[in-house]
This record gives structure tokens, sequence and C-alpha cells, in this order.
């Protein structure tokens, strides 16, 4: 390759003295600009243009150390604006350099390499005299420049901070086609140096778009060519194979990042994930290579993620959590969360533990309604299913899969499912389980920000993998043909694993040592339902205690025949060592689900426990006339019947219950984050009038908390949010938060989700009376009536604030949906917080279709008896009754309202806007 | 302020000045009024004149302890010298006459409209007065009163802008009366699906609003208040409740926004070539005002003047209806 200097235009070698940026740059003080001389790599005395907050930080207080921030390419310090005054009064000094040849900084005319730039910053931090701990940040290239600077100053260094970057280029991988473009012969001058193309792209990356004048001052230091020099260098030193000059310093950085995270160095890594050049395989790498850092994936931000979102904040917030100032109270957290207690270590019962006790037991585990012959249920035994799972952990294995190692399951439920799933827990691999319901964008989204090292799919899951670029090896669970495997580019099929591992066993090798209780077991989307899909990690201690939890609650162990028609629950049947059965459905569809479906999976394990998803719910109790003599009689044995997920109507629980009249109905209330909280039957629910004293605001019962759960209320303020002490107060409404052994871990790569999550864990937090409790909280609102039972009001984003206080929508709802002619309701605010005014649209019973055509045929306004009924009902005021044919529904759960797009529609149509459909 | 002190109230013969006066009257003061015709009110000194008269004008005020400024030129159309001489330059007089005169309290009555550039308003508070881009010479003018008005305000002479929103009631001949009759001559189209929410105010409660003002002025002058009942309503929802009361047919036919403002901008050209006509049937600035939402954060009007609305828009309703039977 040629050297990097001469693929540049002459313009590039001019030189020209280091300057302070023009007054009047938006954002800018220019109290913080500086000229600085030092030598550089060669010996040549240098001067820099820096950005030092040291002039704002107050004399008294100590200084707690230094942020060394450095810019990438084609940016200047500039990027770090925002940073420097709340830095300074938090008690950081910040140091943003231009790097030579770049911003303000002196034009060298060298087209400086990756070696040179992180000697040049090390002369610059010497000449200044840095003295104290020092964190650093970097940003693209700037992130290996300060990466490299803390490789090199591991006595200095006290922390890591990172935003979009990369120091690994995997061999194999593709070049981003950006930079393959930048990097062309003949385009490399062009394109960085003689016009200010690169720039200009870079600039345009902003989500959302950069202001004018932010992007002039971003211009502002390369207005001609003979400025543009570094930009054009920085992008020739972009080392894309072994024989690059810089090949081997970046080789250098990151091993010695590796190390720095062995060492434990705390480490916060922001991420813009629409980042066209920097993909989310660098984060990975970078998260791998320091496993102790805090990582926090921004939705919806890219590349220029400083510009997108407000990354100071988490910034200091990560300083003050894990580089405390010395006086501050409380014990620093060397962790996300504190560490999990189950009960009692020795009472650990890992998952794969009745596989391993029953690996010679005869009787049937799992059936499988239509894999036997025919297409007929096929059982599979304890004996089967165990050694499947130890051969297909074996291959794993032999695979090349580790203990830590991502793999994403898009498979439907099945016994190849259970056995995959079994295998990877026991070897240590963190199962990766995203709900097909997310849709074709959420699962994207998911399977992508979860960064699966390996993914194990059917047909449909392994075609959108390759068709998405979904990352990660692939293994098929059925074989497939040469040609086919080879266009999904599929290494594997499960059936090979089980053979490879089989041998491997065969030949007296040992599966790798049990994962420990602390481990990451698994990663679950939840819903989306709630906001955009979040990973929700479990360790294994805690999936334990789920099982436990289950398990005692409902009295499910060895010998409990299970209908699980709701995959959590599918999945841990073995693990509870119940008998268990998918009744045959579409899982993408369960409202397909069919009485007749049902019963025939209760008969096939002699059930006495069915679970049903809500959304299959309503199909189920409306086919229930096709059911036999012989089906009743299986369902007259269930003594126990589940729906949890979403609110499950009271008559919908009554109609479940019709069909298994000697069960016990029962509907849980849990989220992904912690899948069993509390408790209620149909009989509770009905012996509670919807307006009686304990209903207070209104809500729906869900029931007292189960045994290790406790739940507490944080009372909502004046606007509404939930600022009030976690408390176990009686008749207050507030975010629930709740706290149990069977908590998830946290959240995957959204630490500050995750910290506002658990901000009641805190050592100091007020919630944290008992030592190491975890809290989280819901999001939900509602409150503990005189008997400790909880009442789900809503969703806290769906908290309206009127002039006269705090509404919750689920108690006006209610009332509104019990009224002549109303299937359902949705109850949202419009206007400013604080001064909203209540609007209640309501869904009618009979929809009977309008001879007009046109907007008024979709919405209207209720006619005066419909308003005046609502209005009455909901007993507040209510500025407008609106009726749509349909209201808009949750993507995931059949039953839900979606409030936030409901409120956006009323919201338009209110200040006169076009009524069309919500 | 004590009882038995003289309050001024300017266009006491007016829908609301006439229950400013009794209002007043209900709590003890003594007032004059100065309008071109005679009150009406039992009890209240009558001092007939203009405001467009200087003189007259410092008749008036001469001895009064306050002031409330409702006189104004109301209407969709007209000559624009005449909303300036009335809007205005009369209002400019009657300040100046206020504070010679020593006058130590002045409410000056305004409009949302002199804040309103026809687009919606969704929950905003009183914004700035705005004359270059209010709606028409109304509210125009009206924008051009209040920034004299707040000009004027002093520790002297404590001044406080009340701007009540769509006030009506029994007996009211701008929004009641006009809505009756287009609707018993059939000419009452609602715009869209008449959805947009509109806030507006009954009677009695825009004019204890001004006497709070009036008793609050110490505390809280300089400052502009917007009010209203606080329970805004879709247009559709507004007139239909004003026609059943007035026992006639509510609108049952409907006219695109657009299409209304359009057809509003050319009514309003050929109005302008017919002096002395009748009312328009439709103005681009009706059109904005039926079709896009204005209603208002009314917590620091409640707050700061320690007042709210005694009277409901259902109340309103009822009392209306009775005043047609």
């Amino acid at each position: 390759m040629t050297a990097p200097a001469r693929r540049l235009p002459p313009a590039a070698a001019t030189t020209a003295p280091a300057t302070l940026p023009p007054a009047g740059l938006p954002g800018l003080d220019p109290a913080w600009s500086r000229l600085v001389t030092a030598e550089d790599s060669g010996g040549v005395t240098r001067t820099w243009h820096l950005l030092d907050n040291a002039p704002a930080l107050d004399d008294g207080a100590p200084v707690r150390g230094t942020i060394l921030a450095v810019h990438g390419n084609p940016t200047w310090s500039y990027l770090w604006r925002r940073l420097l005054g709340p830095a300074a009064d938090a008690g950081w000094r910040v140091v943003a350099v231009d790097q030579l040849d770049m911003g303000w900084s002196e034009r060298t005319g060298v087209a400086r390499t990756l070696p040179q730039r992180v000697r040049d910053l090390g002369n610059l931090t010497d000449a200044l005299g840095l003295d104290g701990p020092v964190v650093t940040l970097g940003h693209d290239w700037g992130g290996v420049v300060s990466l490299g600077w803390a490789v090199d100053h591991p006595d200095q260094l006290a922390g890591v901070t990172l935003l979009n970057t990369a120091i690994h280029q995997p061999d194999d991988a593709a070049v981003p086609a950006p930079l393959r473009l930048a990097l062309a012969s003949g385009v490399l001058g062009r394109g960085t140096v003689t016009t200010p193309a690169f720039l200009e792209t870079t600039l345009a990356l902003g989500h959302p778009a950069l202001g004018r004048d932010v992007k002039d001052a971003y211009r502002a230091p390369y207005r001609t060519a003979d400025r543009r020099g570094g930009i054009g260098a920085f992008v020739a030193d972009i080392p894309l194979g072994p024989t690059h000059p810089s090949h081997a310093e970046l080789e250098r950085i990151a091993d010695g990042v590796s190390a720095l995270g062995a060492a434990g160095v705390p480490a916060l890594l922001q991420w813009g994930p629409r980042d066209p050049v920097f993909r989310d395989r660098y984060l990975h790498d970078l998260a791998h290579r320091l496993p102790g850092a805090q990582v926090h994936r921004h939705e919806g931000a890219g590349h220029l993620v400083a510009e997108d979102v407000d990354v100071v904040s988490p910034l200091l917030g990560w300083l003050d959590a894990f580089l405390p100032a010395p006086d501050a109270a409380g014990p620093s957290p060397t962790s996300g969360s504190p560490s999990n207690q189950p009960a009692d270590s020795s009472e650990r019962s890992p998952l794969w533990a009745q596989l391993q006790e029953r690996r010679d037991d005869g009787s049937v585990a799992l059936v499988e309604m239509t894999a036997g012959a025919g297409g007929g249920p096929r059982a599979v035994s304890w004996r089967l299913l165990s050694r499947r799972v130890e051969e297909i952990a074996a291959g794993l294995s032999r695979f090349g899969v580790q203990a830590g190692d991502r793999v994403s399951l898009l498979v439907p439920p099945s016994a190849d499912l259970t056995a995959v799933l079994y295998a990877c827990v026991r070897i240590g691999a963190v199962v990766v389980v995203a709900d097909a319901g997310l849709g074709v964008g959420g699962m994207t989204r998911a399977v992508r920000g979860a960064q699966a090292d390996v993914v194990v799919g059917a047909l449909p899951g392994l075609a959108a993998a390759r068709v998405l670029g979904w990352p990660g090896r692939r293994v098929s669970v059925t074989d497939l043909a040469p040609a086919s495997a080879q266009a999904l580019k599929v290494e594997a099929s499960l059936a090979d694993l089980a053979e490879d591992g089989r041998s491997v066993l065969a030949g007296g090798g040992a599966l790798p040592p049990e994962p420990r209780p602390d481990a990451e077991a698994a990663v679950l989307f939840t819903s989306g339902s709630t906001g955009p899909a979040k990973g929700v990690v479990y360790t294994h201690a805690q999936l334990e205690a789920v099982v436990r939890t289950l398990g005692e609650r409902y009295d499910v162990g060895p010998g409990t025949g299970l209908v699980a028609g709701f995959a959590p629950f599918a999945l841990l049947g073995p693990a509870l060592g119940a008998r268990s059965v998918t009744p045959d459905m579409d899982v993408s569809a369960p409202r397909t689900l069919t009485a007749r479906a049902v019963a025939a999976a209760a008969a096939e394990v002699d059930a006495t426990v069915v679970f049903l998803s809500p959304a299959a719910l309503a199909n189920v109790v409306a086919t229930q006339g096709q059911l036999t003599s012989d089906d009743r009689e299986a369902l007259d044995r269930v003594r126990l019947f589940l729906s949890a997920g979403a609110p499950v109507a009271p008559a919908l629980l009554a109609g479940a219950q019709r069909l298994m009249p000697h069960a016990s109905a029962h509907t849980p209330y849990g989220m992904t984050e912690g899948l069993l909280m509390t408790d209620v039957t149909l009989e509770q629910i009905e012996a509670e009038a919807p307006d009686s004293p304990a209903a207070g605001p209104g809500g729906v019962l869900v029931g007292e908390p189960v045994a290790s759960v406790t739940v507490r209320i944080s009372p909502l303020d004046d606007d509404g949010a939930a600022t009030g002490e976690p408390a176990d107060v009686r008749g207050v409404t507030g975010e629930v938060v709740v706290s149990a052994p069977h908590l998830k871990d946290h959240y995957d790569r959204l630490w500050l989700t995750d910290r506002a999550a658990v901000r009641d864990t805190a050592a100091d937090a007020p919630a944290a009376r008992g030592a190491d409790e975890r809290w989280h909280r819901t999001g939900d609102v509602g409150h503990l009536d005189h008997d400790d039972r909880l009442w789900v009001e809503g969703r806290l984003s769906h908290v309206i604030v009127t002039g006269d206080g705090v509404v919750t929508p689920v108690g006006p709802e209610q009332r509104v949906d019990a009224l002549d002619g109303v299937r359902r309701s949705g109850v949202v605010g419009v206007g400013p917080r604080g001064t909203q005014q209540l609007v209640a649209v309501v869904e009618p019973e009979e929809h009977r279709p309008r001879v007009r055509r046109g907007p008024l045929a979709r919405a209207r306004l209720a006619d005066a008896d419909l308003a005046s009924r609502v209005r009455a009902a909901v007993g507040l005021p209510v500025a407008a009754v609106l009726v749509v044919p349909t209201l808009p529904t949750d993507i995931r759960h059949n039953s839900k309202v979606d409030r936030a797009a409901l409120a956006a529609w009323a919201e338009q149509v209110l200040a006169g806007g076009r009524l069309g459909a919500p | 302020m004590s009882a038995r002190d003289t309050v001024l109230v300017t266009g006491a013969s007016g829908f609301l000045g006439r229950a400013v006066v009794r209002d007043l009257q209900d709590a003890g003061y003594a007032v004059r009024t100065f309008q071109r015709r005679p009150s009406g009110v039992a009890g209240a000194e009558d001092v007939l004149g203009s405001v467009t008269d200087a003189g007259a004008v410092r008749g008036a005020v001469d001895g009064a302890d306050a002031v409330v400024h409702l006189a104004a030129k109301v209407s969709l159309t007209g000559d624009p010298a005449d909303f300036e001489r009335i809007n205005v330059a009369g209002t400019a007089d009657l300040l100046d006459a206020a504070r010679a005169a020593g006058a130590s309290r002045f409410v000056h009555v305004s409009s949302p409209s002199v804040a309103h550039a026809g687009t919606s308003i969704v929950g905003d508070d009183a914004e700035p007065a705005d004359p270059a881009h209010a709606r028409g010479e109304y509210a125009r003018t009206k924008a051009l009163g209040e920034r004299l008005a707040l000009a004027a305000d002093s520790g002297a002479m404590p001044l406080v802008v009340v701007r009540p929103h769509l006030v009506w009631g029994p007996g009211d001949t701008q929004l009641v009366e006009r809505v009756v009759e287009r609707a018993r001559a059939g000419r009452l189209p609602l715009l869209g699906a008449g959805q947009a929410l509109i806030d507006t105010t009954y009677v009695d409660n825009a004019a204890s609003a001004i006497v709070a003002a009036l008793e609050r002025a110490p505390e809280v002058h300089g400052n502009a208040y917007v009010v209203t009942n606080g329970e805004p309503r879709a247009v559709a929802e507004l007139l239909t409740g004003i026609c059943e009361a007035a026992g006639v047919r509510p609108p049952a036919w409907s006219v695109p926004p657009a299409v209304a403002r359009a057809a509003g901008g050319l009514v309003e050209r050929v109005w302008a070539v017919r002096p002395g006509a009748d009312e328009p049937p439709m103005t681009r600035f009706l059109a904005e005002q039926l079709s896009t939402a204005h209603w208002f954060d009314q917590r620091r009007t409640r707050a700061d003047l320690r007042w709210t609305p005694s009277v409901t828009l259902d109340e309103g309703f009822a009392r209306l209806a009775a005043s047609y039977r």
C-alpha cells in the first residue's frame, strides 16, 4: 500500500499556526479556549488549541480529576461544548483538545499516523502537567487515540468513556460502505481535502438534523482545502489491513484495552445505533474487551450521538456512581446492581437440575402436539430430553460457543427449542429470546442490539437473519439442503451439533463447568407494548428464583401436567419438573387457539394446570361449543387456570372458568422484568364492585404480593411524576415499585434506563431498608387498598395532569366501559401537562355501517345522550367525548388500548385537525 | 379600595358592562357609568358621552377612585379609522385622564384575540398582545390599546388587563344572538365536524373576574389575564347547546374549514364596499375562530386573582334556556 500522504493533494501539506476560534460560535464560551505548545512525536514544537474549563472550577473545592476529551474526524473540540460547564459544576476539569491538523490547532503539513497521534497527545498532557486521575473520553477515531493514551498511562487512568468508535476491524468483516467509498483511490483526496464532501457527509448525520449555526461552527476551521489536510490524513490512516503502517498500533491498543478491562478499569460506552460506519458490532467488540463497562445504546441516535442526545448527564451520573468524590456518602457500587441474593445459596437448584436428576426416567417430560407420526402428538421422555440437551450442549461447545456468548433463539415453541435452550444455559451461554410479536422492525432492533454470537433458527428466522443482516453465526433447527444452507449462511444444523456432541461425550469428553449463579443466563425482550423493545437480563440465580416462585405459588412440580399456552411457562416446564405441552397453535397468532386444541393438549399430559395468554383466551372461550364430552372430561380435571401478560377482563376469565369448572382461575400481575409479582383470583375480583371503597380512584385489582415480593408505592406529585419516597402506604396513588429475588438483573445495554428503573436500590435510597434489596420501578401506577392488595390504575406515562390535579386513566375507563352500548374506551389528556383537558374516546358495542362516507363516517363527536352519560360516569370534567369505530390497540396485546397513539390523535383532532381514524 | 369608593365603568350599557356594574354595586361600590346611551342600571350615576371625546372623558373620570374600561368598538368588519379612534385613541385618553384625576386602580378589559395569530391555542396562558399578527381590525386595535394600558401601569395607578374569552349569556347580542339568528335562518354551518375545542365565559364569571382583578390590582398589577369558564367544548357542542337553549334547530350541515376561510375572505371584500350593510355571514376571522382550538391555561388567572368561575357551562345553558321561555 502506498504511504497515505502521497495519496493526498498538495493542499494537505500546507502549514499554518494555531489560532483561537472566532467569537460567537453557539454554545462555546471563549474563556475556555487556550493555545498550548508541546513537542510532537517527532520532537517538533507544535501549538494546540484546546478547551479547558479550569478557570470555571471553584477554587475552594478539590478537583476530582480531569476528563481528557478527544474528538474524531472531521469534528473538533466543539463536539464537547456542552460538557465543560456542567463538568466544572460537578468538580471535574475538562481538557478537550483539537488534534494537530484539526480544528484550530496547528496545520503541520504532515499526514499523521495513529502511533504519532497517540504520542502527540501524551506529550501534550505532559506539557500540561496533568496530575491526578484522568478519565478519557473519545469519539470516532478520537476514541482510538484516547484509548491509546489510556493504555500508555495506566497509573493516571481512572476510567475510560467512549462514544461511537472502534478499535478492531475483524479481518473477515466487510468495511462499511461509506468508508470503502472514501478510501477508494482517486476519491480520497477529492472527498476529504479538495472538497468538503466528507465533512458535509458527517454533518448530515444528525438525528435530528443539526441546526445551521451548529453546522457552521463545525465547518469554521475547515473552510478551505488547505485547512482540511488533517481530514484526509485521518481517513488515509484507517488501517484496513495488516500491511497498513497503523495496523500494529491499533492491535497494540486493542490488546491494551482488553487488559484494562481485565484489570477492572471503570468504563462507560454510550452509543448511537443509527451510525452507518460504527455499527453495533464494534460496540459488541468493545463490550467484550471491557466486560465491566456500563453500556447505553441511545435508541434513535446516530454517529453524532453527542449532538443527537444528552450524553453529558449520563457521563456525569456515571462519574458520580463509579468515581465518587472522596467525601461523598455511601459506598461506591462496583457493578450495576447489588449482587442478587438467593434465599440461601446452598438451596440452589440449577435450571437443568430436574433434567440431570431424571436422566434415566422414561416417563413423559413434554409432548409435541403435531410432531408425531401422521401429525399426531409425540411424547418426549425425560431420558431422551436429558440426553438431547447434553448432546447439544457438547455440540455447541465444540462449535465454539463459550460461557457468556449470546445465542439468539428464533425457534417456535417445540422440543427443539426446549432442548437448545437448556443446552445453552447448561454451558453458560446466554439465550436471547425475542418475541415474534415485536414485528420485524422490533425483532431487528432487538437482535442487533443484543448482538448475538450465534443464531439458532427455524427457516423463517434464518431467512430474516440473512435478509436483514442480523449478526451471528447461524445454526438451523432442521437439516437444510446444502444450497439453502449456503444461501442462508447456515454453518450447521441442530442435528449436526447433537451428533458432534454425541461423539465428544462418547469419547469421554465432558461438558464445560456449570455457570455460576450470578452469571447471565438470558436476555428476554419485552413486548414493546410499553415503549421500545428492551432486553431484560436475568442471571441464573434469578431465573432459578422465578422457577421456585412459580412452583411454590401454584404447587407445580414433578408430576404436574401443565398446558403452557404462554411462552415463558412452556420453557420453564422442565425446570419445574412438570410434564408440559404446548397446545397446537400458530404462535404468531394466539387468537387462533381453539378450545378443542386446549382440551387435546390437556388430555395428552393429564393436565391439572392450564396457562393461556390473554390474547388467546377470547377465541378459546368463543369456540367452547365445539368441545366433545372427552374434551370436557379432560378440562374437568384442571384444578388451576392462569392467564397473565395483560389485564384480563373478568368476563373473559369467567368464560374460561366455565370451560374448566373445577379450576381456580387466577390472573397474576407481573412484567418481563419480574414475571410474578401479585396474584388474584376471579372470585376476589368479582367480590369487588367497581365503586367499592378499596377501588379508590379506580383501577384493576391485581391482588396481593406473592411470597418474597414486596410492593411499595412512590406517590405522584402535583405534576404527575413519581417523586414520592416509595412507602408502604394505603389509598395513595403512585408508581408501583417492587422487590423480589426473582427480579431481572438489569436492562441490556440500556444503562440509563436501568438506573432509572432501579433507582430505589441504591444503598442510601429510602426504599432500600433491607440490606441488598433490589427494587424495580414498574412504570405502572396504582394504589394499595386496606388489605394491602394492589390496584393498577394505568401506566405512569399515561397519567393526565389537569388544572385540578392528577387523573389516572383506568378507573374512568372502567366506568365508561360499563355503560350500555360501549365496548371499550380510552381516557386521555390533551393540551399542556398541568392544564390538560380530559377526553374520552369510545368504541361502540356495535359498529353499524354508516351510509355516509368520508371522515365523518370514521370518527365523530358523541351525540348529546352518550356524551352526558360518559361525563356522568367519569365524574370529572370531560372536554370532549369522541366515538371511533376501533380504538388503536397495542401491537402485542389484543386488549390494551394504545393510549399514547390515542392521545396524539385526540390532540390534533380537537385542535381543529382532520377527524380521521385514530 | 373600600366600599363607597367610586368606580367609573365605561361601556356600561353593553352586555358585559351591565353585569360588571351590578357586581360592583353588590360589592358596595358607588358606580358611575360612561357611554353614549343610558346604562339602564338602577342606582348607577350615568355620564353620557363618547370615549372619542377627550373632554367628556376627563369629566367622567373626575372624582373616580378607580376605572373599569370596557368601552370598545366590537364587530367583525368596519372602518379601520373607527376602530383606531375608539379602541386606541379612546383608551389613551382615558388612561391619561385617569392618571391626571388620581384614580388609584385601573382594570382594562381586553380580548384573547390580541395575541391570536390564527393558529390553534391549546392550553396557552396569556401571551403578549401582538398587533402585528392579530387578525382583523378589532383584534389589532385592541392589541394596541392593551399595550398602551400596560405601559400606563404604575405604583400610583396599578393596572390589570383582563381578557375574557367569548362572553355569553342571556341578553347577549354578540355571540348568542348571532348564533341563534343564523341557525333560525338556516345560515349556520359547522366548520368541519365542529370538533375544535373552544373555551367560553359565562357572563357572570367574566364580571366577577373583572371585580376580582380590581380588588387584587395592588398585588398583581402590570399583568394580563385570560378569563374563561375553564370548560373547553367542541364548537359543535357549544353551538348545539346555545341553539337548544334558544329553542332553534342546531346546525346540521357542514363546510370544510378551508372552504369557509376562503369564502370568508371573499365575503369580507364584498362587505367592505357595502357600507352600512348588516353583519357579513362569514369572515376569515370567524372561520378561523370556529375551526381552530382556542382554550387556555387558567391556573395563573385563578391563583393570582383568587377567583374561580361560579357558573358552570351546564348551569349557564340552563339560565340561557330560562331566559328564552
